[in-house]
């Protein structure tokens, strides 16, 4: 489960809100989510403004690089670690923070990248499902999913992979319900969750080992 | 070639076995591009708008303020003014942009008019409607059901609903289409057919079909619903070609579930008997159900088990909501849900033994002996014997049910097998994988036969640039592509013998290869290396395909599922406590895989059965819960204990893609049944359908 930690530390809320043209932020359940209030929903955005005004420079740590980007404001961390940076791991499937596809570190805790503005995750260090191992260097929670077969299509996969790993850094003695709750935020169409389990249980037991 | 079995399960070194997939470091470690995940230089974002009504006539659509905007590249209506739109979703018309957001603010300055018209979105209201309900096709066997009415020893009357579902599928339904040239182009779509979309493309685009690639490496579930690229296919490739730019379009959640297919519902009327000794009678049935706007509902009815004396008559009823499209085992897990209802109601009525009439009803000894298999795994002898007697909070009970599938292959395919002087082995097939594994079979399948570790061969799938291959669809993707893959191995493992045989002195039919070796059979002093071979091998290496051998393969497979349940009737909360799946597999090509797939059947049958139910609102024609959290599929919290027992049957490989899904709900509602006594007969089981159902008893 992503614990949602607002930080703003680089950007005022006057600077957002200048930068967002007539958008204001709203904080609910932990996560902040921009809403466009000028008038009608529907209407377009201001005249002329849409494609490169109301631009602003984003600075975001990922997986120990540093990315400069110039971003609408309302764009999401996972809309610009995928569309911008082609970190493509966490993946994007409800966007409103019911699936935990998109779960990313923020400094070590995970949450839920599409109801993280990338403007927001400024100072924090991201680190996505790219930064805890590779195909030919797996963490042990990777080489562990893939041995027992804890993933079917993957599109979850990252998800789940990362809200295990961040159970097991915040307690390595974890036991199997531990475990089970850590991925209470994550949703795998493809059914394959008792393989999760099985592998953050192998898991844990292979960190304690080693 | 008449001879090619499939390999001694002693004897293998991988098929056959447990074997973790070979895709599975790119998935695990995030570099696996699925198509949601391709960003090509210049590419542009497209975005639909679509239809707030559920029936509406389009009077006009005005455009310009959104060809005006700022990054807006393309623009282009996909509905005519004049047109009626069946449903609320559907496409009305699509913009292209340099960024999403762009695009969002564009589709949103399109001003619509429309002329709105009274819809109907259930098929509980639209059939009320004569107009909207088809002819009834009607089924009959034997004598008239209503002269058991009065001389069986069980009868019963009962209705029963299985709501329309979603797929859900975690990466929605979408393209990257890119024009190369005037007629050529490559597009990656999350599709179940790599080379049905590239059909399916090109002709409506009107250039050759071996001009356009189509690209699905990775996909993240299909579960049916993406064998065709669909309207919003063909939409980013115009918007490409109007742009002059690469154009990725994916639907968004809401976009996926209202027109992205959806498992129609069932809604019986049902008269039944069952003799004193557990025979079924009779059946009478009025089934009515909705693929949406158009026509062609039905479940296959009654299902699996034997009734001789039937009458069942089909209503198709035409609804203003998203078109259904196949959802894994279409009709099936229906059927099931409604057939095995009145199975137990009628069992539980003579107070019989439910494995032994279940037994007693159907024709497969393979079945009947999953039955008892399963019955002794769950202890089935631990099961209520008179369910509705328990006083406890939390009652616990045990229910049954079965299936059936076909799973057999189809012709058509081929697979390519290369060799290269230095050793590396290629092979490759335009299949795809939806996350069954298919991949990992085809280097399990050419590693065991040249003797070489799996990650020795390169396993090439999912672009139509490769060997053709059937959808994935109906389980019959392994029953399809491995016996293609056998033949090409064997047909490439034979040049290379052609090229060894005299390096060893002995002829090619005395060799084998095995742990990297080619050798005389059972003497390995007369060996080489298997690249000391492939040095030798002709300029060009070895290059050599395969086609379908139906005698590799086998169809028609049986299943049975036991489910535990535990109901706190304090709260009417269901919680699964443990599931039995036994399921016939033929010679499953990689054990693991195959039981992840039951897994996942169980996992999702338990959705069907307690969670999964598409809400339209009535009044508006619009889905309420076209997301993923009021939409309600099972999470960790919700997973029981799933054993999977993969019945070996014989020595062909079967499908098993689809069939474990199918028991499950209905074996659930029996089980709660079991546990206290109350019969479920609207899916999905919620704590308020579970009072519900308690009241009516009482």
């Amino acid at each position: 489960m992503p614990e949602d930690s607002p930080n703003r530390r680089s950007l005022s809320r006057r600077k957002f809100l200048r930068g967002a043209g007539t958008a204001i932020a709203v904080t609910g359940a932990g996560a902040l989510i921009s809403t466009k209030v000028n008038g009608d929903a529907t209407e377009p955005a201001e005249q002329g403004g849409t494609a490169q005004e109301g631009l602003v420079d984003v600075t975001l740590k990922v997986n120990g690089k540093t990315h400069q980007l110039k971003l609408q404001p309302r764009v999401t961390l996972l809309d610009a670690l995928r569309e911008r940076l082609q970190i493509t791991g966490p993946k994007k499937v409800c966007d409103r923070g019911n699936c935990g596809a998109c779960t990313v570190l923020r400094d070590g805790k995970p949450v839920y990248a599409c109801l993280t503005l990338a403007v927001d995750a400024q100072g924090s260090e991201i680190t996505t499902v790219e930064g805890f191992g590779t195909p030919e260097k797996m963490s042990e929670v990777q080489q562990a999913f893939v041995e027992k077969d804890a993933l079917m299509c993957g599109f979850c996969t990252p998800g789940f992979v990362t809200a295990v790993t961040a159970a097991l850094k915040k307690n390595p003695n974890a036991d199997n319900e531990e475990l089970r709750r850590a991925c209470r935020g994550n949703i795998c169409r493809c059914g394959t969750f008792n393989r999760v389990f099985e592998a953050a249980v192998e898991a844990a037991k292979k960190m304690k080992g080693a | 070639m008449q001879d090619v079995r499939w390999n001694d399960p002693k004897t293998t070194q991988y098929v056959n076995k447990h074997v973790p997939r070979v895709d599975g470091p790119g998935k695990v470690a995030g570099t696996a591009k699925y198509t949601f995940d391709i960003v090509l230089p210049g590419m542009l974002y497209g975005k639909i708008l679509r239809c707030p009504h559920a029936l509406a006539t389009v009077q006009a659509i005005d455009t310009s303020a959104a060809k005006a905007m700022p990054g807006v590249r393309a623009v282009i209506e996909m509905a005519r003014e004049g047109a009626t739109m069946r449903y609320a979703g559907q496409e009305v018309a699509a913009v292209a942009a340099d960024s999403e957001e762009i695009a969002l603010d564009a589709i949103r300055a399109i001003r619509v008019s429309y002329d709105v018209q009274s819809h109907a979105v259930t098929t509980l209201t639209a059939m009320k409607d004569a107009s909207r309900v088809s002819a009834p096709e009607e089924q009959a066997r034997g004598q008239d059901p209503g002269q058991f009415w009065s001389s069986a020893a069980a009868v019963i009357e009962e209705e029963y609903y299985c709501p329309v579902r979603g797929h859900l599928c975690l990466e929605s339904h979408g393209i990257v289409f890119r024009w190369d040239a005037d007629d050529r182009a490559t597009c990656w779509v999350s599709t179940q057919a790599v080379h049905g979309v590239a059909g399916e493309l090109s002709g409506g685009l009107g250039i050759p079909q071996e001009n356009l690639t189509v690209i699905c490496e990775y996909m993240g579930g299909g579960f049916g619903s993406k064998f065709g690229a669909g309207v919003e296919g063909a939409t980013c490739a115009r918007l490409a070609k109007a742009a002059g730019k690469p154009v990725k379009l994916m639907l968004d959640r809401y976009e996926d579930q209202v027109a992205g297919g959806n498992a129609p519902d069932a809604y019986m009327k049902c008269k039944a008997a069952m003799a004193a000794d557990g025979k079924l009678l009779a059946i009478e049935a009025d089934l009515y159900g909705t693929n949406g706007p158009g026509r062609g509902w039905g479940v296959p009815f009654p299902y699996i088990y034997g009734v001789p004396n039937f009458r069942v008559r089909t209503h198709s009823v035409s609804t203003n909501a998203g078109a259904a499209r196949a959802w894994r085992a279409p009709g099936h897990p229906q059927a099931s849900f409604l057939m095995e209802s009145v199975v137990d109601e009628l069992i539980c009525k003579l107070g019989l033994d439910g494995v032994k009439v279940r037994q007693m009803n159907q024709g497969s000894q393979v079945r009947s002996a999953q039955l008892e298999l399963g019955a002794a795994k769950i202890g089935w002898e631990r099961r209520n014997k008179n369910p509705g007697q328990a006083t406890g909070r939390y009652q616990r009970g045990i229910g049954c049910a079965v299936s059936t599938w076909g799973g057999g292959g189809r012709g058509g395919s081929r697979c390519d097998v290369k060799i290269g002087q230095d050793g590396s082995v290629w092979a490759g097939i335009g299949t795809q994988d939806l996350g069954t594994g298919a991949r990992t079979v085809v280097a399990m399948i050419v590693a065991e036969d040249l003797g070489l570790p799996l990650e020795r061969v390169k396993a090439d799938i999912g672009k139509s640039s490769l060997g053709s291959s059937v959808g994935s669809g109906g389980s019959v993707t392994t029953a399809s592509i491995a016996p293609t893959i056998k033949m090409a191995v064997l047909a490439a493992r034979a040049r290379l013998f052609e090229t060894a045989a005299p390096l060893l002195g002995v002829t090619a039919g005395e060799l084998e290869c095995a742990k990297g070796r080619v050798q005389a059979r059972g003497n390995p002093s007369k060996s080489l290396r298997f690249e000391e071979v492939c040095a030798k091998l002709p300029a060009g290496g070895i290059s050599e395909s395969g086609s379908w051998n139906g005698a590799l393969q086998q169809g028609g497979v049986a299943g049975a599922q036991f489910v535990e349940v535990e109901v706190d009737t304090w709260t009417g909360n269901v919680r699964p406590i443990k599931v039995v799946a036994v399921q016939d597999c033929g010679y499953a090509i990689n054990r693991l895989t195959a039981e992840s797939q039951v897994i996942g059947g169980v996992i999702q049958g338990l959705g069907m059965a307690l969670l999964e139910d598409r809400r339209m609102d009535v009044p508006t024609g619009r889905q309420l819960n076209a997301n993923i959290e009021s939409y309600r599929v099972i999470g960790a919290m919700e997973v029981p204990d799933v054993e999977v027992v993969l019945f070996d049957t014989h020595d062909k490989v079967a499908g098993i893609g689809e069939p474990p899904v199918i028991p499950t709900a209905a074996a659930t509602i029996n089980a709660i049944y079991n546990a206290t006594g109350v019969r479920i007969r609207t899916l999905p089981a919620t704590p308020k359908r579970w009072f519900d159902a308690l009241g009516a008893k009482s």
